[in-house]
């Protein structure tokens, strides 16, 4: 008796779900996805990309849709997980969606690729920041509007060769994940160009109580120029040192120095230092737009990632309009040839994926304080 | 190799080296008399730099010459450190006099982190500008890469800091009393030396180097948190077992040892092996001369 009645709940629950799937969609509608963290302990780095999309999609289909058509969004929960990713990417496979905002993290974002690939489905992300995402090229099929981790050292690369024309840098790092991770794609970057070669490549020990060796290092070695990875403290004792040996070899670093704690530490020694930074997008018209938009809608200032999200869905909707049709091949192409206003700034992604136009500026400390140069 | 790179290296050893030095008399100094290794030492150093900070603040403000202001702050900044070193004794240490070794090993840590996390409350964790203290000028050129004034003074500072204690523990009665504590506590109670003065007064003057220590290095690379004691302390000590704990000489050598293999293992080598090298060469002269290279074979009696 009882195991009729399980067979018969069962059976309801599987007429149902079947009915919902086979519910008449409006298929005239063109399909994203929004996957991230919707619930658990990261859903603070998902919810915003939700709110963001569906307020530029709210917009878009008020002012009559994309291609004529209104856009409707499917949003899937991956928790973060790279396992839950892999059963959501499959979900909005299921439901044809044209193109996926997400996903939020790495990790999740890197098991959910490959599903999308094999559909012909673009991923564009708005905060998974590991390099090879984009770089080892596997995934011609992601993009995101957010800096990947090395292009902080790109930007320091480029800029201390094509804008100051060094031709011996040393590198140095703090022997910690993120100053050693950077200053290793800087050593990268060096290498292939053969413009400028690396005379030296060490890790400082932090809290050492001097570097008076490694500056006599660093004398000797020649270097016109310094790039660092690490944060300010070290930084700082580096630079003041080096200063007082008179040594003005040229100091590039980090956003981990980009920070006004190393000015008033480093003093009168840090007038003229170079750092990256992110670009300040506050003054974009878009990016106050799209912010105020969410404080009347929802009544609080946006969470993380809420401007690249809004950037990442306006390319989305700017790409199918620009290529006039929902297939992989027209969207992917408009993705990476049509310039967009975002609030980010005006972007396009580079044939990797990487946002063209995005990312950081570099900034050098003048008169105490850290001045952007464009 | 380079001579001025050399000298350089030299002389960078030798700097480092004298801030060894002048935190691990403190270190060696109470482990000859009480056979403690006072792990709270090294934030006295902190303490020193921290009330030079504050006392250099205050009288930038007035508007005094620098020199005057170093004085002063150094003056300052020793005296309290030493009243700080008396007061940590006599509650930490010296109610647990007849308590077992570990105790008082233990009661060290406790007062260690205590002090760090009270100066983290009292200040920030962020680093702090620290003034130029020592007069700054610049040599001539070719001098200028090899040395800067502050280093020649910390090395003239430590110099004279050594002579002062040799004078004191060889020709002094208190230097004698210090003598025949540290060689059988019992039997100079006997003789009347009162002991607990002797122990107050080895941790005064320690912390006291330990404070000079720390001001002068902080002037130098010009930054200062709560944290600087920790490294600062665990080096010094690997100076003193280097050196032989309980030998002053032999603190002082092991800094300068010490010191040496840092800057050049760093200058020749990489500085990613910084640390590598100063334990690998503990570890070594501590399996050649267990004792440390002047300490003294000690018999264990039956």
């Amino acid at each position: 008796m009882r195991r009729g009645r399980i067979f018969l709940i069962l059976l309801i629950v599987f007429l149902t779900l079947g009915m919902v799937s086979c519910k008449k969609k409006d298929s005239d509608t063109i399909k994203i996805g929004v996957a991230g963290a919707h619930s658990g302990d990261l859903a603070s780095y998902g919810l915003p990309t939700v709110k963001a999309a569906e307020l530029v999609v709210k917009d878009a289909n008020a002012n009559g849709g994309i291609l004529g058509r209104q856009v409707e969004l499917v949003i899937e929960d991956d928790v973060c997980k790279p396992e839950v990713a892999t059963n959501t990417a499959s979900k909005l496979v299921g439901e044809k969606v044209v193109g996926v905002i997400g996903h939020i993290c790495s990790g999740a974002t890197k098991a959910a690729l490959g599903i999308y690939k094999d559909s012909n489905i673009f991923a564009i992300s708005p905060s998974a920041t590991n390099p090879p995402l984009t770089q080892s090229g596997d995934y011609p099929n992601f993009f995101r509007t957010i800096a990947s981790d090395d292009a902080q050292a790109r930007l320091e690369v480029d800029f201390a060769l094509d804008t100051l024309g060094f031709t011996k840098i040393a590198v140095l790092h703090d022997k910690g994940d993120y100053g050693k991770g950077l200053a290793e794609f800087a050593k990268g970057f060096l290498e292939k160009d053969d413009r400028a070669e690396v005379v030296l490549y060490e890790g400082v020990t932090p809290g050492a109580v001097d570097y008076t060796a490694v500056i006599n290092k660093i004398e000797a070695s020649g270097a016109q120029a310094i790039i660092f990875g690490g944060y300010h403290p070290e930084a700082s004792k580096i630079v003041g040192q080096m200063r007082k040996a008179g040594m003005d070899t040229v100091f590039i670093s980090d956003d981990g120095v980009k920070d006004d704690t190393f000015i008033k530490v480093a003093g009168e020694y840090a007038e003229g230092v170079y750092a990256t930074g992110p670009k300040d997008t506050t003054n974009n018209p878009l990016a106050k737009k799209a912010i105020k938009e969410h404080q009347d809608t929802y009544g609080e200032d946006p969470g993380a990632f809420y401007l690249n999200a809004y950037a990442a869905t306006l390319a989305v909707l700017n790409a199918i309009e620009a290529a006039g049709a929902t297939d992989y091949d027209a969207v992917t192409n408009a993705l990476r040839t049509e310039w967009v206003e975002t609030p980010l700034g005006k972007i396009r992604f580079d044939e990797k994926g990487d946002a063209i136009g995005i990312g950081f500026s570099m900034y050098q400390v003048r008169n105490g304080a850290y001045v952007e140069i464009k | 190799m380079k001579l001025d790179f050399f000298l350089g290296l030299l002389l960078g050893g030798l700097t480092r080296g004298s801030i060894y030095a002048l935190l691990a008399l403190g270190y060696t100094m109470v482990y000859g008399i009480i056979q403690l290794i006072n792990f709270a030492h090294g934030e006295i150093y902190m303490i020193g730099a921290f009330t030079a900070l504050i006392v250099a603040g205050v009288l930038t403000l007035s508007g005094m010459p620098t020199l005057a202001i170093f004085a002063i702050a150094l003056v300052v900044a020793v005296v309290y450190a030493m009243g700080y070193g008396y007061t940590i004794e006599k509650m930490a240490y010296k109610p647990l006099r007849q308590a077992p070794r570990l105790s008082v090993l233990i009661s060290a840590i406790g007062m260690s982190m205590f002090l760090q996390n009270y100066v983290l409350l009292a200040q920030t964790s962020d680093f702090q500008p620290f003034p130029a203290l020592i007069p700054e000028f610049a040599f001539l050129e070719p001098y200028r890469k090899i040395i800067s004034s502050s280093q020649l003074f910390i090395l003239i500072t430590t110099a004279i800091v050594m002579v002062l204690l040799t004078i004191l523990i060889r020709y002094t009665r208190t230097g004698k009393a210090m003598r025949a504590t540290s060689q059988d506590k019992t039997m100079a109670m006997l003789v009347g030396i009162n002991v607990n003065k002797v122990i107050s007064t080895t941790f005064i003057i320690g912390s006291g180097t330990a404070a000079l220590g720390g001001l002068l290095i902080s002037s130098h690379i010009g930054q200062i948190n709560f944290y600087i004691g920790f490294i600062a302390g665990i080096k010094a000590f690997v100076a003193a077992v280097l050196g032989g704990i309980g030998s002053i000489p032999g603190a002082v050598l092991g800094s300068f040892v010490l010191g040496m293999t840092e800057s050049f293992g760093t200058g020749l080598v990489s500085s990613d092996y910084e640390d590598v090298f100063a334990f690998v060469f503990l570890i070594l002269i501590l399996i050649f001369r267990p004792e440390g290279l002047l300490g003294r074979s000690t018999k264990q009696k039956v």
